[in-house]
């Protein structure tokens, strides 16, 4: 082993060397264009295929929908020659397309619908807005109602059998609700409390509906377009999401009647496809109604769709409830809480949060999914484009695709928005767990 | 399920629908209601579809405007259900609309097994071929050796191929399964000869390419007559309908129209005094006003009007009257008289 000695070293380097700038693969342009795009071989024939496939579509897409396009016109003639997008058409048809046939002096009603729908939800999407709570609990509660009513023009009038119905029913809630407590002197259940306090709702909304408030009656056979993918879809929506956690719930229940019920609705619904629940609504309810009542035709498919969109949502969240841990439920229960407060406190913000994906993939396809009321006689946004298809005034080669473009777009920027909202939410409710 | 036949039921009264069902009496419930629900297509062009300010317009839709201003007196007394094929006549049994006006087709089953009345026919059409204009046919004889856009499974492939066949011609089907599938197909060239019910032809013209550059041969190889539709055993409604029909073709005839209606309000010829009622009670036996056609003659105009405005030559359609025109004028269309 030789020995160490210090003098026999040359050199002893005093300073840092300083930093080589780095490789020009490594920086700049050129330097991330070698790393990402064209590190290897392989990868650099899929970049110049992927480039390539990525111009062919661009150069048609965008030559078809803006550089050939026409976007002023009267009429066909405008668009006949073109090769490009008929945005004239859809200029011309806009309004349909937002407002389908309802009533022209009316459209103010869909307009601040829309407005009130819009600021609503920017309200309660922004954190830091004030009193969020409020506005959620008005926009669940007093805009559908408002919307009803400036939609439909409100002054409903009720049949005397509806009303007696009413009556009667109101009368054996309040009688089982406290009548019967005073009597065996005993408190009333919570639950039937809460039925009784849904009834009361149900009455005020009613009656609210009644009232004349001097708005001309729009029938929904003039609705179409935008208006109606957004009452069914937001229907469809706000009605799923409490109906589904219920359904949930009562599917993981103890109690054998609430199971067995829960279980045969969801997989009544989940296996019938929406196409023939949609075809029941329309061509055999009215069959089975007894003569003399009819369903309005825009309610049939949109019970169908709620309840539909229901079953799935349950079973979404249901994969949230079996994914947390035993002891999570047995905690709860530890501390004295009652089975609401526990779904409510500890169980169902966890299960949610772990689900928001399943839950808005199921949104998104319900709002899709609302293309299909057009086989119904229904106008949606899709619906409203195929039948101007049918106007001899603007029927041109280039008229479908511009049609169906534009109706891309539309569903496309909605989903879009719901999709990010939804990784938001992912984002900012990520408490740990990974 | 009950649980929806309840949410159903509660829908129903919360969005205020009125006790209006089916009853015999059709003309009393559409008087009481003030308006006639008229079952349309979902769009067929020149026929009932909306233009681009949500208005129903069509040869179909003048029908039901007609009967509307014969019974109510107001053109605008009438609602418009769009209904799919499958739909019509489902709608129609169960009371949700008084007129099926969707260029349907008047067979014998239709008539009698449904439990449906056909009230006279407002379009003759027929299954037709359209072909490039640059091929210089004619005729849709000399189409041998050619192949054929159609759609697959419909009467249409059945009547090319008798048609065909029974002339001895070599064809080859190229079939499709979509409407819009088979007008792409044909545009792009990959068949020579284009077939469907004529007034469709003309619709799908539009939406070639170079719609000048293809013809509608003068051929008409099968039957399809169109016309308005109503449920059986309701007999005066029935009448009111097909006699409505009748209205405007013999306005036709006897040179009444929208705008000199009011004229010929004080004409001598006794014919047009019964048509307009200034003589006999012919609406009255009808169950209307005497002037009932003059209303419907004054809101929507006669056959020959609402033609033209619909689907006439002005119009991008550009159909010929053809087989439409007046019996007296080498058609078809012929009224029986008002006496």
């Amino acid at each position: 082993m030789a020995q160490y000695d210090p003098n026999a070293i040359a050199f002893v380097r005093e300073e840092m060397v300083p930093d080589m700038p780095a490789p020009a693969s490594e920086h700049g342009v050129t330097g991330w264009l070698r790393k990402n795009l064209f590190s290897s071989i392989p990868n650099a024939i899929l970049t110049i295929v992927g480039l390539y496939l990525a111009y062919i579509t661009l150069e048609t897409l965008l030559g078809f929908a803006v550089f050939e396009a026409v976007w002023t016109g009267e009429d066909r003639e405008a668009c006949v020659d073109a090769h490009g997008a008929c945005w004239a058409y859809v200029g011309a048809y806009l309004d349909e397309f937002i407002y389908g046939r309802y009533t022209f002096d009316e459209r103010w009603r869909v307009n601040v619908v829309y407005l009130i729908g819009a600021i609503g939800i920017a309200w309660l999407v922004y954190e830091h807005s004030p009193r969020r709570p409020l506005v959620g609990a008005a926009m669940l509660t007093a805009y559908p109602v408002l919307s009803l009513i400036l939609l439909t023009g409100g002054n409903f009038v009720y049949s005397a059998t509806f009303i007696w119905t009413c009556i009667a029913l109101a009368a054996v809630a309040l009688i089982i609700a406290f009548i019967v407590p005073t009597l065996t002197k005993s408190e009333p259940l919570p639950v039937i409390k809460s039925v009784a306090a849904v009834l009361g709702a149900i009455a005020v909304v009613l009656f609210v509906c009644s009232v004349n408030f001097g708005l001309p009656e729009v029938e929904t056979d003039r609705w179409g377009g935008l208006l109606v993918t957004l009452v069914i879809a937001v229907t469809g929506i706000v009605f799923s999401l409490p109906f589904g956690i219920l359904l949930a719930l009562g599917r993981q229940s103890n109690m054998p009647i609430i199971r067995l019920i829960c279980i045969i609705f969801i997989e009544f619904w989940r296996g019938v496809p929406l196409i023939t629940i949609l075809f029941m609504a329309d061509v055999m309810l009215p069959l089975f109604m007894p003569k003399g009542v009819t369903v309005d035709s825009l309610v049939r498919p949109m019970v169908g769709v709620a309840f539909f969109a229901s079953a799935y949502m349950a079973e979404v969240i249901r994969g949230g409830l079996q994914a947390l841990p035993k002891g999570q439920y047995e905690g709860a229960q530890a501390l004295g809480l009652n089975y609401w407060k526990m779904m409510r406190l500890i169980i169902l913000p966890q299960a949610l949060k772990l689900v928001i994906p399943g839950i808005v993939n199921t949104f998104i396809g319900l709002f899709k999914d609302t293309t299909l009321v057009s086989i119904v006689g229904l106008f949606d946004l899709l619906g409203q484009v195929q039948l101007s298809f049918s106007d001899p005034k603007w029927s041109t080669h280039q008229q479908g695709n511009t049609g169906y473009l534009f109706a891309a777009l539309v569903f496309a920027v909605f989903c879009f928005g719901m999709s990010r909202y939804s990784i938001y939410m992912e984002r900012k409710l990520d408490t740990g767990h990974r | 399920m009950k649980k929806k036949l309840l949410t159903a039921a509660l829908g129903a009264a919360a969005l205020g629908i009125s006790a209006v069902g089916a009853s015999a009496a059709t003309l009393d419930d559409v008087k009481a209601k003030g308006f006639i629900q008229c079952g349309v297509s979902q769009g067929l062009p020149g026929f009932s579809n909306p233009d681009d300010q949500g208005n129903w317009t069509g040869l179909d839709v003048d029908l039901c405007r007609a009967v509307a201003a014969a019974v109510l007196g107001d053109a605008d007394g009438v609602k418009f259900t769009p209904l799919s094929a499958k739909e019509r006549f489902t709608a129609l049994q169960s009371g949700e609309i008084d007129i099926l006006s969707r260029n349907t087709t008047w067979t014998a089953g239709r008539d009698t097994a449904l439990g449906l009345n056909f009230a006279g026919v407002n379009y003759y059409d027929g299954q037709g071929f359209m072909v490039r204009s640059s091929l210089g046919v004619k005729s849709a004889l000399e189409l041998s050796g050619a192949s054929v856009c159609t759609n697959t499974g419909t009467t249409t492939e059945l009547n090319v191929a008798d048609y065909f066949r029974s002339n001895k011609l070599e064809y080859e089907i190229v079939a499709f399964e979509k409407a819009d599938e088979v007008v792409a197909a044909y545009d792009a060239g990959r068949c020579d000869v284009f077939t469907t019910d004529q007034s469709g032809l003309y619709a799908q013209r539009l939406k070639l390419t170079n719609p000048d550059e293809h013809v509608v041969l003068p051929e008409i190889i099968s039957k399809e007559p169109l016309g308005p539709v109503v449920r059986q055993g309701d007999d005066q409604w029935f009448n009111i309908v097909k006699w409505t029909n009748f209205c405007m073709i013999n306005a036709e005839e006897l040179g009444v129209s929208s705008g000199n209606v009011g004229e010929m309000m004080g004409s001598d010829n006794p014919a047009v005094k019964r048509l307009l009622g200034t003589e006999g009670a012919f609406g009255e036996a009808l169950g209307l006003g005497n002037d009932w056609c003059a209303n419907a003659v004054k809101a929507v105009g006669n056959y020959a009007e609402a033609f033209d405005r619909n689907v006439g030559p002005d119009t991008p359609l550009a159909i010929a009257r053809g087989v439409n025109a007046l019996w007296s004028d080498g058609g078809i269309q012929y009224a029986p008289p008002v006496r």
